[in-house]
């Protein structure tokens, strides 16, 4: 929303104060202010008052004349102007020799043959508004050579607020309620606004008006006629432009001049269209056309305002085409109402379509402004055209009671919301200042909320709060720290969990953490073939491509692989994140943290890949957990799992995640030279792990002794398991030493360390237990070799 | 015998002078200093002298003997340490300016600022709470005293399940879980609240290289009984000033927040320009960073805490654009690209 400071100044004299310290006071006591002040009429200079005293054709030009102008200076002028509107005895406005409009300056030029001596200019060349049609028609009756700047308001300063910071402010949404704050922020009083005494024309008839649906909050309306004037004063037209709106008519112009000065939407309908108001709703849907001549679809809940059952415009919208003002018009019914905020701006998202009228509306209108808004009007139209008639009394019906809300607290609970101490002469002036009903008894203040606040804004004793603080001045504040007990704080498991798991795949295995989105990628899972399983949706994605919540996110990270491909011949990915494995029994998402971790290859054999990544999961697990890892084959659940060495990843008996490579056709789209492992474990399961402590045996002083023993076997586990059932204290360990193919098969050969605490072992001491692992083997078909 | 003395000293003089290394020098001293060696055939030779002259000489041999032992031990020295000179000369120079391959790994940028943050708000007592990214329309909306049909859900395009869960369109849906897990602690033992969340937030919008539907912010909340707007100042500057490393001013404007009252939007004095105005800040000296506020009466409420007994504040940081600030990254799609060109710049910050 653009607002004008001249606009401001009618309703606070702001003599001696710099206007824009008091606007950037604004910015940070009520609402932003854009960067952006726009300094109008600063650009133009040297621009006049003058009379065109003679016109003549061009010899050879069909579109220029020549003209001689008085511009007050004693002396005529030569002029060559290509205006269609040029006529002897027009007033219009001059650039003289030495003007400046813009980067421009005014200086004699020739054109086709004659030397022009100064620029007759249009509107949009004084920058008041985009009217280039013809040069400007002045009216007023005014001596040549006096500056345009004197007889209109050209210069201004004009600011931007942004409507989203205005959002709680219904009062904030016209310049009266802006001058208010002004009014606060400078500490000067605020004028009342001007307006027409409406009680004289009690006597008249009512209008036939009658709210049926408590939509409508409050509806009043007044009959006006004999409107002979239909051009607005320039310096009203000067304002709507410089605020965003363009001028149409005088009738027009006042409803928007009327709406940007008190924020209240007012609407003007042919009174031959409204003789039977009715506010209501309707049983059925229909179609309408609004006086844009959009043709819209109304369903039954949208409010209507209706002569008799015809509907003639969408309420708190936009009025209709029908029952629009037109040439033979001559009675007119004006409209200033209130509807329920949340019916208006759902009717408006229903039918896509905004005004500035509903963006109001949405606000929660002062319901006490509809009176004053037509007093306003009619004290404008008849400043401007002193025939207007009203010929109705005011009808003005409620449908509806706001809270007159109160609030009672004391300087203690001020000082303690704030921290800081304000005092009470402070306290009352700006409240009041605000337009708030003070009473202050010792230090318990009674604060009576106005009802431009009354409706939504200002409710509690913390609303008071940020009224006081915000005009006292964030930027006066003492600041300081808070004064509360220490107590130790223990960091939350997991997320320690989730931290130790990122340092050591990035410092110890110089992986690389990522982040994937929430939901599956069609397109790029179709171009991996991946399939899309059935899980959570999205009830309102705006985008096909990601409807589906993921359930894993190994397939979101291999497409990030995909896209890595060429990015280095071996590297390795993670990422910790959320997924959902379906709905619980409660019917909520069963969100799971995980982690996935990919690794790629271009350089390195699958088996050494897959080992890598496994040595990663069991360093994690040895190192957050102290406890070792179990891995037991799997069965295929998603179609981008390799089948072969499928595995899922127990961990203190508990099935933590899955280890795998990727379905051939899969790898293939991804990069058909490379290798690609992955496996995903469930970060909230393996947190809830109970750690294993580190055990500390005291190492022997003596030599120990080591034994290799080869069997004939294509698995290490049956060896391992047998050396475990040997249950020997003096077995301190077991390696792979080699593992080689003959022709009995492949065959792995350990080496078994044995040690005593307090003894030198001899290979006798130490036989007996390896006969018994040699027998168990055997006993399982696993042959020793010799 | 004195010549002789002095013969034996002159031939292993030069002798001495003419070795090279360690076995030369052993050829000497067996050749001087053995059972067959000069030294000990001068004193064999005593035997026939007189005592006086066996005094006399006996002391000469034995000075010959320990000066040739010394320089013996002297040259052992010197080779030695010639021998360390050569090898010191024969250790290449390496070139210290080849490129470096450091197969470093990396952090997500997010995860760098987000633990800087957290660092801070540990070091002052804050504990880091963790919260699901799917949660229900109460954690997200009514406890925030954001009610059916208010504007500010329009606000904040949500993405909704289809079991009627959504997609949390900012940390604040954390905040009511939090109240109630600290309250009894607060009501009862007196321990304030002091808690930060960071987490990840989705908003359904299209994604431009300024806007994307997935991003992380980083909520903190304090309770305690007179928590004021002086304190909410102080924490947030003593925060951000932690955060940038730099000493920043912080102004505070009015903002509507639902669950805030009063609000605040926060600026800090713009970091490339300290303030005085530059094209990064349109020239405004002020960068808006974060809103925040005291927790509204309502919000507390829902969360089991009486509001006329207890304040507190809150605040929201936009975490994705803190790490778009301090590192300069320009398109915020990049973050959830998955892509190793950016990712890998990243390695430890701390």
């Amino acid at each position: 929303m653009f607002l004008s400071m001249n606009w401001i100044s009618d309703f606070v004299d702001f003599e001696g104060l710099d206007k824009l310290e008091l606007i950037r006071r604004f910015s940070l006591s009520t609402a932003e202010v854009e960067n952006e002040i726009f300094f109008k009429g600063s650009d133009i200079s040297g621009i006049v008052v003058a009379e065109i005293k003679s016109v003549e054709e061009h010899p050879e030009s069909k579109k220029l004349h020549l003209l001689k102008v008085d511009a007050g200076d004693g002396q005529l002028t030569d002029v060559v102007c290509g205006a269609p509107n040029v006529r002897v005895g027009m007033k219009t406005a001059f650039a003289k020799i030495g003007a400046k409009i813009g980067e421009i300056e005014i200086t004699p030029r020739a054109l086709a043959g004659y030397t022009s001596y100064g620029m007759c200019c249009s509107e949009k060349e004084v920058g008041i508004s985009d009217d280039n049609s013809g040069i400007m028609d002045i009216k007023e009756e005014v001596a040549n050579g006096t500056d345009i700047k004197d007889l209109y308001e050209v210069e201004d300063i004009v600011f931007e607020v942004d409507n989203k910071s205005l959002t709680n402010r219904p009062d904030l949404w016209g310049h009266y309620g802006i001058a208010r704050e002004f009014a606060a922020i400078a500490g000067r009083p605020l004028k009342p606004l001007e307006t027409a005494d409406l009680s004289k024309y009690d006597s008249l008839k009512k209008i036939d008006m009658k709210i049926e649906d408590e939509l409508c909050q409050r509806y009043s309306c007044l009959q006006v006629e004999n409107i002979t004037e239909n051009v607005s004063p320039v310096n009203m037209k000067i304002r709507l432009y410089y605020c965003g709106m363009r001028s149409i008519n005088l009738l027009a112009d006042l409803t928007n001049y009327l709406m940007l000065e008190m924020g209240q939407p007012m609407h003007a309908f042919d009174s031959r269209k409204v003789e039977k108001l009715r506010i209501k709703r309707f049983d059925e849907a229909f179609t309408f056309t609004t006086l844009d001549g959009v043709e819209r679809n109304i369903d039954e809940n949208t409010l209507m305002i209706c002569n008799g059952d015809t509907p003639v415009a969408i309420a708190g919208i936009m009025g209709g085409l029908d029952s629009e003002i037109v040439d033979d018009t001559t009675t007119l019914t004006l409209e200033s109402a209130t509807f329920n905020a949340v019916s208006i701006r759902k009717s408006t998202v229903r039918l896509a379509h905004r005004t500035d009228a509903s963006m109001r509306y949405e606000k929660c209108l002062d319901p006490e402004l509809t009176v004053p808004a037509i007093a306003r009007f009619v004290k404008l139209l008849q400043d401007i055209d002193s025939g207007a008639q009203v010929v109705s009394s005011l009808t003005d019906e409620r449908a509806f009671e706001y809270d007159r809300i109160n609030l009672a607290f004391n300087k203690s609970f001020v000082d303690r919301y704030t921290g800081i101490s304000i005092d009470n002469d402070t306290i009352v002036k700006t409240l009041t200042s605000l337009g708030f009903g003070v009473e202050l008894a010792g230090d318990d203040f009674s604060v009576t909320v106005p009802s431009w606040r009354a409706t939504k804004d200002v409710t509690m004793k913390a609303d008071i709060i940020e009224e006081i603080t915000r005009i006292y001045g964030y930027d006066n504040f003492d600041i300081h720290t808070t004064a509360t007990p220490l107590y130790p704080v223990r960091p939350a498991e997991e997320k320690t969990v989730e931290d130790r798991i990122k340092d050591i795949l990035v410092k110890r295995f110089s992986l690389h953490e990522a982040h994937s989105y929430v939901w599956v990628y069609y397109d790029e899972y179709k171009a991996l073939g991946i399939e899309i399983e059935d899980n959570v949706k999205l009830m309102n994605a705006t985008n096909p491509n990601i409807e589906v919540i993921r359930k894993s996110i190994i397939p979101t990270q291999l497409c990030q692989v995909k896209m890595n491909n060429t990015f280095a011949p071996d590297f390795g990915i993670f990422e910790v994140g959320r997924v959902v494995e379906g709905y619980r029994e409660d019917g909520l998402c069963n969100e799971r943290k995980k982690l996935a971790v990919s690794l790629f290859s271009k350089t390195k054999p699958v088996q050494q890949l897959y080992f890598e990544l496994r040595d990663i999961l069991l360093t994690l697990s040895a190192d957050i957990k102290h406890l070792p890892l179990d891995f037991a084959g799997a069965k295929v659940l998603h179609n981008y799992e390799h089948p072969k060495n499928l595995n899922t990843i127990i961990c203190d008996g508990k099935e933590i995640g899955r280890i795998g490579l990727v379905y051939p056709t899969v790898l293939k789209k991804i990069e058909k030279k490379a290798n690609i492992v992955w496996a995903e474990i469930d970060v909230t399961d393996f947190s809830a792990v109970e750690a294993g402590s580190i055990r500390y045996e005291e190492p022997s002083k003596f030599p120990g002794i080591e034994i290799d023993l080869s069997f004939v076997s294509s698995k290490f586990a049956p060896i391992g398991e047998a050396v475990k059932n040997a249950n020997c204290a003096l077995i301190k360990g077991i390696d792979v030493v080699d593992t080689y193919e003959d022709e009995n098969g492949q065959s792995i050969t350990s080496r078994i360390y044995f040690a005593h605490p307090e003894k030198t072992l001899t290979k006798e001491e130490v036989m007996d237990v390896v006969n018994g692992i040699i027998a168990e083997l055997e006993g399982k078909g696993i042959a020793l070799k010799k | 015998m004195e010549s002789k003395i002095a013969l034996v000293r002159d031939e292993f003089a030069s002798e001495l002078a003419k070795a090279e290394n360690s076995a030369d020098l052993e050829a000497i001293r067996v050749k001087y200093l053995g059972k067959k060696g000069p030294v000990t055939e001068l004193m064999k030779g005593m035997k026939d002298l007189s005592n006086e002259e066996k005094k006399t000489f006996g002391q000469k041999v034995n000075e010959l003997k320990g000066e040739l032992t010394d320089k013996l031990a002297e040259k052992t020295a010197f080779l030695k340490e010639q021998e360390i000179l050569k090898e010191i000369e024969a250790t290449p120079d390496f070139d210290i300016s080849m490129p470096a391959s450091l197969g470093e790994g990396s952090y997500h940028p997010v995860t760098l600022v987000q633990r800087q943050c957290e660092q801070i708000f540990k070091s002052m007592g804050f504990a880091v709470e963790d919260y699901a990214e799917i949660v229900s329309d109460y954690e997200c909306f009514e406890a925030l005293n954001i009610p059916k049909h208010h504007p500010a859900r329009d606000m904040q395009d949500t993405y909704y399940l289809d079991n009627g869960q959504l997609l949390k369109s900012h940390t604040s849906a954390a905040q009511n879980a939090i109240y109630k897990k600290y309250k009894d602690a607060l009501i009862n033992d007196g321990v304030p609240i002091k808690a930060i969340f960071p987490g990840r937030c989705f908003r359904n919008e299209a994604t431009d290289a300024c806007h994307e539907n997935t991003f992380f912010q980083m909520e903190g909340v304090m309770v305690d009984k007179d928590i004021s707007i002086s304190n909410l100042i102080y924490f947030m500057k003593t925060m951000l000033s932690e955060v940038f490393r730099k000493d920043l001013k912080v102004r505070l404007r009015p903002g509507f927040f639902p669950f805030v009252e009063p609000g605040f939007e926060l600026d800090i004095s713009c970091l490339i320009c300290g303030g005085d105005g530059c094209p990064s800040c349109k020239h405004s000296g002020w960068l808006e960073l974060c809103p925040c506020g005291m927790i509204h009466p309502e919000v507390l409420k829902a969360g089991g805490i009486d509001p006329e007994e207890y304040t507190g504040f809150a605040f929201g940081l936009g975490l994705t654009r803190l790490v778009m600030m301090k590192y300069g990254i320009k398109d915020i799609r990049d973050l959830n690209s998955g892509s190793l060109k950016t990712l890998t710049q990243f390695t430890d910050d701390e």
